[in-house]
Order: C-alpha cells, then sequence, then structure tokens
C-alpha cells in the first residue's frame, strides 16, 4: 500500500510542470515622444507548460518571438502581464514577481546556451575560467579546490579533454567551443536549460554529436530543456514536445511524433513542406507559401497568419483564433482545423 | 558537350603570419553550359575559396600554384582568369560573364546608395547603354525576380527591404548583365526556411530562362538536392566525391560523405538516433598526411590511408571517388 502510494507519487512528480505560463507577453518599447508611446508586441498572450525531464522544442521563423519567450523564461526581459511559474520540487517562483533574493537564486536554476561559440567565450580567458565564473559569481563554492573539482567533473561530463582546460577558446573548433559553452551553463547545476539555436552555427558532422549529449546530459542529470530553433528536423529529433510560433502567437503545440505525423495548423504544414528534401525526385508537391512573415509594429487583424494562409475565409480576418486542445495534449489556433483536417 | 568552365590543378595558399595554409589543393572539375553543380562542403572545406579563384577574387596573400589554370569559355572568347590582372581585363569574370551571389545580402549591398544607382552603375559598367535604359533593364529584372511595384523599390535603400526582398534584389543585379555563369555562395543560409523555398523555386526558374550555369555553394545537402545537376564534396581544400546528384546522395561511397549523410537529421527517419562522425574537422594549419579526411574516417584500408594521398577512381561517366578503398577497382 505505502509503496504503491510511493509509486503514485513518482508518477506525479514525473508529470508536474517546471514551467507553466499563462496568458504572457512581453512587449518592447519603440520611438514614441513624450506623450505617446509605442509598443511592439514580441511574445503575444502565450500559455504553455513544460514538463519535468523533458525536452520541449520551440520553433519558428526569425521575428516569431521564440527568442524572446525564451529570454523572458529567463528573466532577462520584464514580463509585460500573464504568468510565468517556475517549480522544480525544492522552490517555487512566480517568475513576474521575483525578489532580489530570489532571482539570485533563480539565476542558479535556470540557464541558457547561445547560438554562437565564438561569440559567447572570452578570448581572455582559460577554458577553467571561463567555467568556474558562474560558480563564482553565484558564490557557489568556497575553497578553490572546490571549484576546481567541480569545473573538472562538468567538463569531463561535456567530453572535454581535462588538459584543455588552461588553454584559451582561440584553440578550440567550433564544436569543442560550444561543448565549453554547454559546460560553462551547466556548472551552477541548473533544472532549467534554455538552448537558443545552440547548434545551429555548427557542421552537421559536428552537429549531431552535440545534440547526442545534450540528450545524454539531459538525462544523466534529470535536466529540463527549452529548445529553441528553426530547424524542424533537428527539433523533431531531439524534442518529446514541440511549440510552434508565429508573429508572437503559439499556433500549435503537440507531442513530437503527432505534430510530424499530423500537423494541424496550415503554418506548420506550409513549414514542413519547406524543407529543401534529400531525395532529389520529390520535387513540386511542396505547398509554397505566398509573401513574408508581417512586421511585428504593424500586425495584421484577427488571425496573424491569414495574410499568408491558403485557406483564409472572412472570419480569419476578423477574429483572433484561441488555441485550443484538440486530443492527446495537441493544441491548435486555428479557427477552420477541423475541416482542414484531411487537406 | 558544350564546356563553359574548365578547373585544372587548383591549389591555393594564403600566406600568414602562422605560416602558408592550404586552403585548396588539386581541385579538378568542368561545368557545362547550363548545368548546376553544387559544391558541398563544412567550414573550412575551401568551397567559398574555390569559388572566389574563378572570379580571380582572393586576397592579395592568395598564393596560386603555377600549375593552377582556370578557364572561362565566355561567348566572345576564351579566358585564362587566373592569368587576368588589369582591372579592365577582370570585368569579364566580375560582374560581366560571371555573377556571384552572396549569403548575407545586407552586406552586399552599399547601405546608403539606393538599390536603382548600383543596378545600373554596374549595368552601365559591363554595357555601353544609356542610364535611362540600364534603369529600364532593372525596373524589369526586379520585376521579374518577384519584387512587386519594382519602379518604387528601385529607389529604395537595402534597409528598407526584408532579408527575402533584399536576397531577391541580389539576384536580380547579378543576373541583369546576363552572365553565363552565376555563383551563388550560400544563397538561401541566412533566409527563414517558407522564404528559401521560394527563392530556390525563382533561381530554378531563371536557370531555366537565361540558360546559364550556376555554382551553388551550400553545407546543405537538401538545398543541393533540390536544386543541382551534379555535386562535388570538398574536404580540407579537397575534392573527395563527384557525380550526379541521385547518385550522391543516394549511395554515397565516400567515407566522408556517407558520415555527412549519416549525421544529417531527417524528417523520413525520426526514431533512428543521429550518428555523428568522430571527431573535429582538423585546423588548416595541421592538415592530416596522406587522405585529409583519415584522423575522422571509420572505414580505413591500412597505413596508406595516412601516408598517400588516394587518387579518382572512376565509375562511369561522371562519378569518381578518391579514397583507397575503391582503388582496386571493387565497389564496396
Amino acid at each position: 500500500m505505502l509503496l504503491a502510494t510511493y509509486m503514485k507519487m513518482e508518477v506525479i512528480t514525473k508529470m508536474a510542470d517546471l514551467v507553466k505560463v499563462e496568458n504572457l507577453s512581453v512587449s518592447y518599447k519603440i520611438g514614441g515622444g513624450l506623450f505617446s508611446q509605442n509598443y511592439l508586441k514580441a511574445v503575444n498572450n502565450v500559455s504553455l507548460s513544460i514538463k519535468r525531464g523533458s525536452f520541449f522544442g520551440l520553433v519558428g521563423e526569425s521575428g516569431s518571438g521564440k527568442t524572446t519567450l525564451g529570454r523572458a523564461l529567463l528573466n532577462a526581459v520584464p514580463i509585460s502581464s500573464g504568468t510565468a511559474r517556475y517549480d522544480d520540487g525544492d522552490v517555487s517562483y512566480e517568475l513576474s514577481t521575483l525578489d532580489k533574493a530570489e532571482l539570485a537564486d533563480y539565476r542558479k536554476r535556470a540557464q541558457l546556451i547561445f547560438q554562437d561559440p565564438y561569440a559567447a567565450l572570452s578570448p581572455r580567458m582559460t577554458v577553467r575560467d571561463i567555467i568556474a565564473e558562474p560558480i563564482e559569481v553565484m558564490k557557489l563554492c568556497s575553497s578553490r579546490e572546490e571549484i576546481d573539482n567541480r569545473v573538472r567533473t562538468i567538463a569531463s561530463r561535456c567530453r572535454l579533454n581535462l588538459e584543455h582546460l588552461r588553454r584559451f577558446p582561440h584553440a578550440f573548433s567550433g564544436g569543442q567551443r560550444q561543448r565549453i559553452s554547454i559546460a560553462r551553463a551547466l556548472v551552477s547545476d541548473p533544472r532549467l536549460v534554455i538552448a537558443d539555436e545552440a547548434v545551429a552555427a555548427l557542421d552537421v558532422s559536428i552537429q549531431a554529436d552535440v545534440l547526442n549529449l545534450l540528450k545524454t546530459l539531459q538525462q544523466d542529470m534529470g535536466l529540463t530543456f527549452m529548445f529553441i530553433s528553426h530547424d524542424l528536423s533537428v527539433v523533431a529529433h531531439i524534442c518529446d514536445h514541440v511549440a510552434v510560433m508565429y508573429l508572437g502567437r503559439l499556433v500549435e503545440s503537440a507531442p513530437t511524433k503527432e505534430l510530424f505525423k499530423a500537423p494541424k495548423h496550415p503554418y506548420t504544414k506550409a513549414l514542413f513542406s519547406a524543407i529543401p528534401s534529400l531525395n532529389p525526385d520529390d520535387q513540386g508537391t511542396a505547398q509554397r507559401l505566398e509573401g513574408e512573415i508581417p512586421s511585428p509594429t504593424n500586425q495584421p487583424s484577427g488571425c496573424k497568419f491569414h495574410t499568408r494562409c491558403p485557406h483564409t475565409i472572412d472570419i480569419c480576418k476578423k477574429e483572433e483564433p484561441i488555441l485550443q486542445n484538440t486530443d492527446r495534449q495537441h493544441e491548435v489556433a486555428c479557427h477552420r482545423w477541423k475541416e482542414l483536417f484531411n487537406i | 558537350m558544350d564546356k563553359l568552365l574548365e578547373v585544372k590543378n587548383l591549389t591555393l595558399k594564403f600566406k600568414t603570419d602562422e605560416g602558408l595554409i592550404t586552403a585548396v589543393e588539386d581541385v579538378n572539375f568542368s561545368l557545362n553550359r547550363g548545368e548546376v553543380m553544387g559544391l558541398v562542403g563544412e567550414s573550412g572545406s575551401g568551397k567559398s575559396v574555390t569559388a572566389k579563384s574563378l572570379m580571380n577574387l582572393n586576397a592579395a596573400n592568395a598564393i596560386y600554384n603555377p600549375e593552377s589554370t582556370i578557364t572561362f569559355n565566355s561567348t566572345k572568347q576564351e579566358v585564362d582568369v587566373l592569368s587576368l590582372k588589369r582591372p579592365a581585363d577582370l570585368k569579364v569574370v566580375r560582374g560581366g560573364s560571371v555573377s556571384m551571389i552572396f549569403q548575407e545580402p545586407m552586406a552586399s549591398f552599399a547601405p546608403s546608395i539606393n538599390i536603382g544607382k548600383q543596378m545600373i552603375e554596374q549595368l552601365q559598367l559591363h554595357n555601353d547603354i544609356s542610364k535611362k535604359r540600364a534603369r529600364e533593364i532593372s525596373i524589369e529584372m526586379l520585376d521579374r525576380v518577384g519584387i512587386s511595384d519594382p519602379s518604387q523599390r528601385i529607389n529604395q535603400y537595402a534597409f528598407e527591404l526584408s532579408g527575402g526582398m533584399r536576397q531577391r534584389a541580389m539576384i536580380a543585379m547579378a543576373l541583369s548583365t546576363k552572365p553565363s555563369l552565376l555563383i551563388a555562395d550560400e544563397p538561401t543560409t541566412a533566409l527563414d526556411v517558407t522564404i528559401q523555398a521560394q527563392v530556390l523555386d525563382l533561381m530554378k526558374d531563371l536557370v531555366k530562362d537565361f540558360n546559364m550555369s550556376i555554382i551553388f555553394i551550400t553545407h546543405d545537402l537538401g538545398v543541393v538536392a533540390q536544386t543541382a545537376d551534379r555535386v562535388s564534396v570538398m574536404y580540407l581544400g579537397r575534392i573527395i566525391e563527384e557525380g550526379s546528384v541521385r547518385e550522391v546522395i543516394n549511395s554515397p561511397k565516400h567515407p566522408y560523405t556517407k558520415g555527412m549523410i549519416a549525421a544529417l537529421p531527417r524528417l523520413d527517419n525520426l526514431g533512428s538516433p543521429l550518428r555523428p562522425i568522430p571527431g573535429d574537422i582538423p585546423s588548416p594549419l595541421e592538415r592530416p598526411p596522406g587522405c585529409v579526411f583519415n584522423t575522422r574516417c571509420e572505414e580505413l584500408v591500412g597505413d596508406k590511408c595516412s601516408l598517400n594521398t588516394p587518387s579518382f577512381t572512376n565509375f562511369g561517366e561522371t562519378r569518381r571517388v578518391a579514397c583507397h578503398l575503391y582503388e582496386d577497382g571493387s565497389d564496396n
């Protein structure tokens, strides 16, 4: 009986949300004068939840707000409205109202991996100092010996040669540099890691290696990843759940297999068909999107996608569709998803 | 066949503070009129340097091997590209019969001069036409590449256009002189997928209309599969495999090509794990002796891989592979 209860609890904690975002918006102030103020809504009314220990993918084109959403979850940009709740079992924070002490603690628990491993590492610091810096800033260790130990542990986890810790970043290739960035992000033992285009700058043969490393680290250290990418094939291979953004809105969100097997939003379908196929004979079947993503400062009315959607009808221009659950955690924001499902 | 371009024994080193760096080594290929060739490789493979050599556009510290020749058969005469010195002579391969489009269109347009002025300038440089006529041609070209309202757009500056528009304008500008060869260096890498698809479609249409040849440089095998007839795979400055796109992608022979295709995340095999190529691309300062790929190869056939540079083994008319695996004529 006790065991059963325990197991049940285990299941619950595993399924619990690490991050729960509700109606989150982020606006940037742009221009405007003394009496008027203009805002750019980069993220608009987004709700999503990220399960503990999952690999959550966020895809979209440039200007879709995926990076801004990631930064909001790191408390690196202020949240304009809505809530974002972080709960890892030990602590629970509301990200829009963190005080100074809470923020300092949250920084240890949520970390970021950047896109460009050439720009992210200081050329004047040794690899050891680069990885140790977060521990020193956060005052996680008291003695130098302790810091060294921690650096060595995480470095070997990220498959870095310990002999290389004394070298400077210029001596390393792109793949090695990205592993150094990963070690630096993970050295404070975070629970949530936001990887913003973490493999986009790498060559294909290296990219696969870094993706496999991220997956291994996630499983070994029990991490939760938010993986932001424009590359759908990469996301399909590494993520458990994928959310698609367009012009600051979430248009579709589903478990990876479900999404790639049966995309429901016309934008998601168009994104899939735009990926150049590796099969040279596979030509011309793709459905092409007309035009480009509208400017976020001058957003269309109704459904934000209606200017490019091949299935637009009157209601799409007037009313904005809300994200609704269809089945099996598959959510979509489209007025016509039911009738278009079989197209 | 009508040969447009022939590159022979192209070897190119850069003189730097750290010594001579070999960027391209013993590259040979030819291109027919109307053919689209993909040049695929990762960073440091020498694909961009090779392309720039075709326009004699490499930096001043580039040293060509004396045996290197690049012959370009323009409609009027045969040009030995590497011997061109005077700017007036170079015009033929720089924007005249050969044009190039780059990855970052923002960096390719002058920011403080409007698009029209730049298009007209280069048209007048290569053709003896009036400013008015040059403007008409430019507007026609902008219209042809799908820019709406071209007579208005031509007065705009590069920063006023979106990424996709800018790349279209770049293509219009490159094609307005009606070149017989277009070099496209990662033309869609900086674009979003939906825009990339539009630009690739446009380029395919233009090839047919203008009957020109294209050298398409990219690291993306999917893009090559969708655009090129033939593909050459480069690694650390050498061509290691060459053939029709269909053959090379469907049945790669060189261990590097095989590895690169296996490492690619594909949507048609979601369940299978990604297989990276072990190790890192060596620094060009530490080029491995023997086969350039031997430090990462999983199909080594003994000492000769690290001692001798493999020569090409031919498979049929168009297919060749530089690997010791096939030197005894076997086809494994």
